[in-house]
């Protein structure tokens, strides 16, 4: 009984977004069954696995609402990714982005705890925006002056990032509680995010949902939007009618970098309440995945991280549950994506 | 600087490099044969924890390596499947295979964490992957730009449709650049658990797959540059354990940034030269730049 | 001279796309030491045959026999082993591999490992025989376009091609080129090879030629012996009886050109990766005026269009637009000024393939159409059916993709852009490329009107006969410079020929 609410959810789910209904209950099930499968192979009862995650997940009103903890930065980093490939650009540098942002948030709230909450926490998120907005524009620059490719220039970036932020916490913003476990101190109850009856859900989820509206607003319905779509669509005939192509990437590298910045900024205060070493278990990564298996569109992406959410938690409830090791989790995501991946429709904008 | 100090980083440098030059070299080949492929960093640790698994479950290093070289090209076999046979985008397809790889290589090697093994043993100065490495390189320089396999193949990445008209097989040479690749980057990922630390670890490889691919750029597609390549960024590496070891206070954090913001400026500065040495087709794939 | 048995014979070749029937051919033969030429108009099947006679298409219906025996030609691969080669407009060559690399790609039988030495030896005789006389380690991408081609033949006749088939080999060649070509082909035909020879232009087939097989409509419509033909037979074939006439008639002397338009004073641009570097590029271009630029494609023509435009910045030098210096001006600020750009292939360089019609001539307005974070839609499109139909264009449909549109359709939404605020100059780069006769001749005669309305123009074309004809002055650009300038008097191609080449070239 409890398998029909949970296919009932997801159809209604996909069905809201009616174009890619077939795409998002095809992924739903092939993760169902993927994991079936591996639990069997484990020697452990996949029926029983399921009904408890169900319960866990959808019967229970924590348990739904950690999906959505999970699918807020998900929100963000995916438009980090979408909006710069309506031009063409690849940007895989979400995780540094990500990282950069959470960390120039932390100044913000390590510098100025003494501000309002109404004042400091739109403080923090125009500094997680600056972060990560910021630490795209190298990539940026690089690529509009076409000296080197944003794919790779992201990626060495987000190595970068953690680094930075870890040299920061152990060495000046390095909190004199924990020894042993490096972070940053506690942020003061003003610079954290705050969250919904007694849930995780924080306002975060709102910045996220602001991100995607503002990002489908400014493609479909902008005169920007039209000439980013030119862009994307053949950058020679686009600069030959006039249209700035360096600035648009430039702005565009940045908003988006902003974008998953921001998405650091609700790590660091909602859910970490410090900055940490680990922000983020590949959530810019991820991003990439669900923006491309979307196609840039936005109810896709809202549709996409739900669903990666649900994967996401499901491989954790299996881990406690279970005792199934989470890199199964990557594993069969991975496993899902290349079962879409094969498929001879190409998704999204046929890139 | 002593030159006993310079010894230790050469020496050092060689052997952090030799990884680095395996997946650099296997990377190459595909990336010739117009396939990029952004999953070397999960390739890597694949052959990593398969490496490591298979020398402490058989207890003969040279298996482990040789399983690991095997395990990866089936892998890479299968990337190829989804990018060739299906026509997937290249870098989706990468960045999946790069968490596959974070998965399978944490199971895989879950058992075997904190395990000891016997490691590659060391012929003279270094273990023998690091005496083949330059070799293989010359091999590859050999294969591609004197044979008519490695003619065919630089064709392909061209211009497929071009070497099709010639009568070349396009599937078939991109299958077999990609398993020559997967085996290298296998070989690469062992070398870094079965010789280097002898240790296993999640996410070991720490990015080298990344850099590998930046180093196939800076060799501009040449095996030979390659072998340059691997040894200035193995350096770099090497420059900031000898530091440590010697006490020099410099933030690990720091020094290991090193590489990444340093093939960063190679990059730059190739670009600015304007070198562009890409294989054509590969730049409709992967390099809007041009 | 001609054997019994033809080396390639081809009977009742048939060949349909859809509903068009491209090919219906009788009889079509190429002896041993034999020169054909496959003569006719666009589109008129000389280029479908061949490349069935290649393998490249299968046809419908048609028996072929090679060396008299009866033979299925089912791929390029097929044709090859059976002696077929064929060169096309766009060389199968791959730049960045060098002349010996593409040689070898070629052939069949070599062993695993190649050298440059081995296969020197093996290619050097017939390349000197051709007259190749390059070094084979050079990447292909860095010859000129003459000596690509003959790489190119090179290749099939090593192959073992026994009849070789050209498609248009003298589109891409300057005059003084295509000597080297013919030569060639003579030498080809000494040696016992037979040659097909695809072209539209009467003059080629007039010297040289043992037999010329006119082409209309899919359909051979008359084979006349080399020698014997004339000009006018030939037309009657390839026309009908709507035959245009053999000469243009002459044009109205013009009246002096009004208020200077365009002013390159010792322009000069970078060196850059891949571009033709322009030095000291001076001229005037007045209103009311058409001024051709000749000379052979790669020589900074589309240097030249670019500078002007806004996509290249002069590194010394000035450019007036109007009196104004324009030199650092954007793109988009020069367009708003009043130029117009028609560039050779509309889909790839001024439309967005993925975009509807509508959005496609909302871009590149400027700020016309600006209305807060939109557009003024309903104002543009009013704008758009104006110019249409001053245009006498069909009416447009704004919903379409821009990439479901015909050629020809696709070239109508430009121009409609383009033509819709009244272009004070027009800078236009091969644009009857791509089209054909009837298209080519109403966009000429739009440049016309366009003068006639005052308008400057500036025309690139490779296709002297488009410059002769249109032109009110002419200059040939070579190697970025400004090598010639020709008054309509001496409008003739063995005066601008050796001007687009530059001195006596050995070829």
């Amino acid at each position: 009984m409890r398998r029909e609410s949970l296919l009932a959810l997801c159809a209604a789910a996909a069905s809201a977004a009616r174009r890619r209904a077939p795409r998002a209950l095809g992924v739903a099930l092939a993760a169902l069954a993927a994991f079936a499968l591996l639990l069997l192979v484990d020697g452990k009862d996949p029926l029983r696995a399921y009904r408890d995650t169900a319960v866990y997940v959808f019967g229970n009103a924590y348990g739904f609402s950690e999906l959505l903890v999970r699918m807020t930065p998900l929100l963000m980093t995916s438009v980090a990714v979408a909006l710069p490939s309506r031009l063409g650009l690849i940007n895989v540098g979400g995780e540094g982005q990500l990282y950069m942002g959470g960390w120039l948030a932390t100044a913000g709230a390590l510098n100025f705890p003494d501000l309002p909450a109404w004042a400091l926490l739109p403080l923090m998120t125009a500094l997680g925006f600056a972060g990560g907005a910021l630490w795209a524009l190298p990539p940026g620059l690089m690529r509009a002056a076409k000296l080197v490719n944003e794919t790779i220039s992201g990626l060495l970036l987000n190595y970068v990032a953690p680094l930075i932020v870890s040299f920061f916490i152990f060495g000046p913003w390095r909190s004199s509680e924990s020894a042993s476990y490096p972070q940053s101190p506690a942020f003061v109850a003003a610079a954290r995010l705050p969250s919904f009856a007694g849930t995780r859900i924080h306002l975060g989820l709102l910045s996220g949902l602001v991100c995607l509206a503002l990002y489908g607003l400014a493609i479909n319905r902008t005169r920007w939007g039209l000439e980013m779509r030119a862009i994307g669509g053949n950058a020679e005939a686009s600069l030959r009618l006039g249209i700035p192509v360096s600035g648009y990437v430039i702005a565009t590298m940045a908003a988006a970098g902003g974008f998953a910045g921001v998405a650091g900024m609700a790590e660091v205060s909602a859910i970490q309440g410090r900055l940490v070493a680990e922000l983020s278990p590949g959530y810019g990564f991820v991003g990439f995945l669900v923006a491309w298996l979307a196609g840039g569109n936005p109810v896709g992406i809202l549709v996409m991280a739900f669903l990666f959410a649900v994967v996401s938690s499901v491989g954790d409830i299996l881990q406690i549950t279970q005792g199934v090791p989470y890199a199964v989790v990557n594993v069969l995501m991975a496993v899902i994506l290349f079962i879409v991946l094969g498929q001879r429709r190409p998704l999204g904008a046929g890139r | 600087m002593s030159a006993s100090f310079a010894a230790a980083v050469l020496s050092s440098s060689v052997l952090s490099g030799t990884s680095l030059l395996y997946a650099t070299l296997g990377e190459l080949v595909g990336e010739r044969a117009g396939i990029v492929n952004l999953g070397l960093e999960g390739l890597m640790l694949i052959g990593a924890a398969a490496g490591f698994a298979a020398t402490a479950v058989v207890g003969n290093p040279y298996l482990g390596v040789a399983v690991a070289g095997f395990a990866c090209l089936a892998v890479n076999l299968g990337f190829g499947f989804i990018v060739i046979a299906r026509r997937a985008n290249q870098l989706a397809s990468g960045l999946t295979l790069m968490f596959f790889g974070f998965g399978a290589s944490a199971l895989i090697g879950r058992p075997f964490v904190g395990a000891l093994v016997s490691g590659l043993p060391r012929l003279g100065a270094f273990d023998a992957l690091v005496w083949l490495a330059a070799p293989t390189a010359l091999l590859l320089w050999l294969l591609l730009f004197r044979t008519r396999w490695g003619l065919a193949l630089r064709a392909v990445g061209e211009d497929p449709a071009a070497a099709f008209a010639a009568g070349q097989r396009p599937e078939r040479l991109q299958y077999q650049a990609l398993a020559v690749a997967g085996l290298l980057g296998g070989v690469g990922g062992a070398h870094l658990s079965v010789a280097l630390t002898q240790t296993w670890d999640e996410g070991m490889t720490a990015g080298r797959g990344f850099i590998s691919i930046a180093l196939v750029i800076f060799a501009k597609w040449n095996p030979l540059w390659a072998l340059a390549g691997a040894l200035v960024f193995g350096g770099a590496e090497a420059l900031q354990l000898q530091l440590q070891a010697r006490g020099v206070d410099v933030s690990p954090f720091l020094m290991t940034m090193v590489p990444y913001l340093l093939t960063l400026l190679v990059l730059l500065f190739w670009g600015w030269r304007r070198r562009s040495a890409a294989p054509a087709g590969l730049g409709r794939n992967f390099f809007g730049v041009e | 001279m001609t054997g019994s048995t033809p080396l390639l014979e081809a009977k009742g070749v048939v060949k349909r796309f859809g509903a068009l029937v491209a090919n219906d051919v009788a009889d079509f033969a190429v002896n041993a030491g034999e020169v054909v030429a496959l003569l006719g108009e666009n589109g008129a099947g000389k280029s479908t045959l061949c490349k069935i006679l290649y393998g490249y298409y299968r046809p419908d219906a048609g028996e072929f026999t090679v060396a008299g025996r009866p033979a299925t030609i089912d791929s390029p691969r097929a044709a090859r082993r059976l002696g077929i080669g064929m060169v096309f407009q766009n060389f199968s060559l791959i730049p960045a591999l060098t002349v010996w690399e593409n040689v070898a790609l070629f052939l069949d039988d070599l062993p695993f490992v190649i050298g440059p030495e081995a296969l020197r030896r093996r290619v050097g005789p017939l390349a000197e025989r051709l007259r190749l006389s390059v070094d084979f380690r050079l990447p292909v991408g860095r010859l000129a376009v003459g000596d690509r081609q003959k790489v190119e033949i090179l290749k099939q006749l090593l192959a073992g091609a026994r009849v070789l088939i050209l498609d248009e080999p003298t589109k891409v060649l300057a005059p003084q080129e295509t000597e080297g070509l013919f030569r060639a082909i003579a030498e080809l035909r000494r040696e016992g090879y037979g040659v097909v020879f695809i072209t539209h232009k009467l003059r080629e087939v007039m010297v040289g030629v043992d037999r010329v097989a006119v082409m209309r409509q899919g359909r051979i419509v008359g084979t006349v012996s080399g020698r014997a033909a004339s000009e006018a037979q030939l037309l009657r074939l390839m026309f009908g009886d709507s035959a245009p006439p053999a000469s243009r008639p002459p044009r109205a002397r013009q009246a002096a050109p009004g208020e200077t338009a365009l002013a390159l004073e010792g322009v000069a641009t970078a060196p850059d990766f891949g571009a033709t570097t322009l030095s000291d590029v001076s001229l005037r271009l007045g209103g009311g005026e058409i001024l051709g630029i000749a000379g052979v494609s790669g020589n900074g023509q589309r240097e030249l269009a670019e500078c002007i435009l806004g996509l290249r910045r002069p590194s010394r030098g000035v450019k007036r637009l109007w009196g104004e210096d324009a030199t650092g001006w954007s793109v988009a600020r020069i367009r708003e000024r009043g130029v117009a750009s028609i560039p050779e292939d509309p889909l790839a360089l001024a439309l967005i393939s993925g975009l509807t019609v509508r959005e496609n001539l909302a871009l590149g307005g400027g700020r016309r159409y600006r209305s807060g974070l939109g557009l003024d839609w309903p104002r543009l499109v009013a704008d758009m059916d104006r110019s249409a139909e001053r245009l006498r264009f069909p009416p447009l449909s704004y919903g379409a993709r821009a990439s479901a549109l015909s050629g020809g359709n696709q070239q109508r939404i430009v121009l409609t852009r383009e033509f819709a605020h009244g272009a004070k100059l027009i800078v236009a780069l091969y644009p009857t490329r791509g089209l054909d006769a009837r298209g080519a001749e109403a966009l000429r005669a739009l440049f016309g009107e366009a003068r006639a309305a005052g308008a400057a123009v500036l025309l690139v074309s490779e296709d002297l006969d488009e410059l002769f004809a249109v032109s009110d002055r002419l200059i040939v650009l070579r190697d970025g410079r400004i090598a010639g300038a020709f008054p309509p008097a001496s409008f003739r191609a063995e005066a601008v020929g050796p001007c687009m080449v530059g001195a006596a070239d050995a070829a």
